[in-house]
């Protein structure tokens, strides 16, 4: 019974957290502009971190927590990286 | 479901309450990224249904694997430390350069200036 909600619940958890990839993979796709790309990827990178997260509790193993602690600091160094070539047309001056 | 181990039913609940709270946050986010008409009103979108559903889906984790093996699991804080502290640094970044594009470019979209501006502008 337990074993049953838990399923389920991760289940569920896993489609909408796929759903909200796919609406931020599609604005990533079509964005007017280029910091409506870089802002839908900042989300897809976060999304990617939930995603691996619920992987873990769903094998039982926490070694998903490492990966998803990598993603999370890249998604910033990622996003942080784009925002300067955006204002300024290069990375490091 | 045979990769779960036999759970508590109180956990059960929790943890699948949660992270279907979290993904369901997600998704929220995620549609406002789809759905709202202009750049400056979708940067507002997905932060907070993030920020919230990392947040819920990373105390289900702290729950299940602290029960499950029977001491305190606390390294999701690292994660929850992390994006709370980099989100709102990322965004405003990436909000100002925005703001710097669409003004060099005279876009009517941009915010006006504020009237009374700083001697070393």
């Amino acid at each position: 019974m337990s074993a049953a909600i838990l399923g389920a619940g991760l289940l569920l958890a896993q489609l909408l957290l796929a759903a909200a990839m796919g609406c931020a993979a599609w604005r990533l796709m079509r964005g007017p502009r280029a910091q409506d790309r870089v802002l839908a990827l900042d989300t897809l990178y976060m999304l990617a971190a939930m995603l691996l997260l619920v992987f873990g509790i769903r094998s039982g193993s926490t070694h998903y927590f490492e990966a998803a602690l990598v993603i999370a600091l890249l998604g910033f160094v990622a996003t942080a990286a784009l925002a300067k070539f955006l204002m300024r047309g290069e990375v490091i001056e | 479901m045979s990769l779960v181990p036999a759970v508590p039913l109180w956990l059960a609940l929790m943890v699948a309450l949660l992270l279907v709270l979290g993904a369901g946050l997600a998704l929220i986010g995620a549609i406002g990224l789809l759905r709202l008409p202009s750049f400056y009103e979708r940067v507002h979108a997905p932060t907070l249904a993030t920020t919230l559903g990392i947040g819920s889906i990373l105390i289900a984790s702290m729950l299940y694997f602290s029960v499950m093996e029977s001491r305190a699991v606390l390294h999701e804080v690292l994660i929850a430390a992390v994006v709370v502290t980099t989100m709102p640094v990322t965004l405003m970044l990436l909000t100002r350069a925005a703001l710097h594009r669409d003004r060099r470019e005279g876009d009517s979209g941009a915010p006006p200036l504020p009237p009374a501006r700083g001697a070393g502008e």
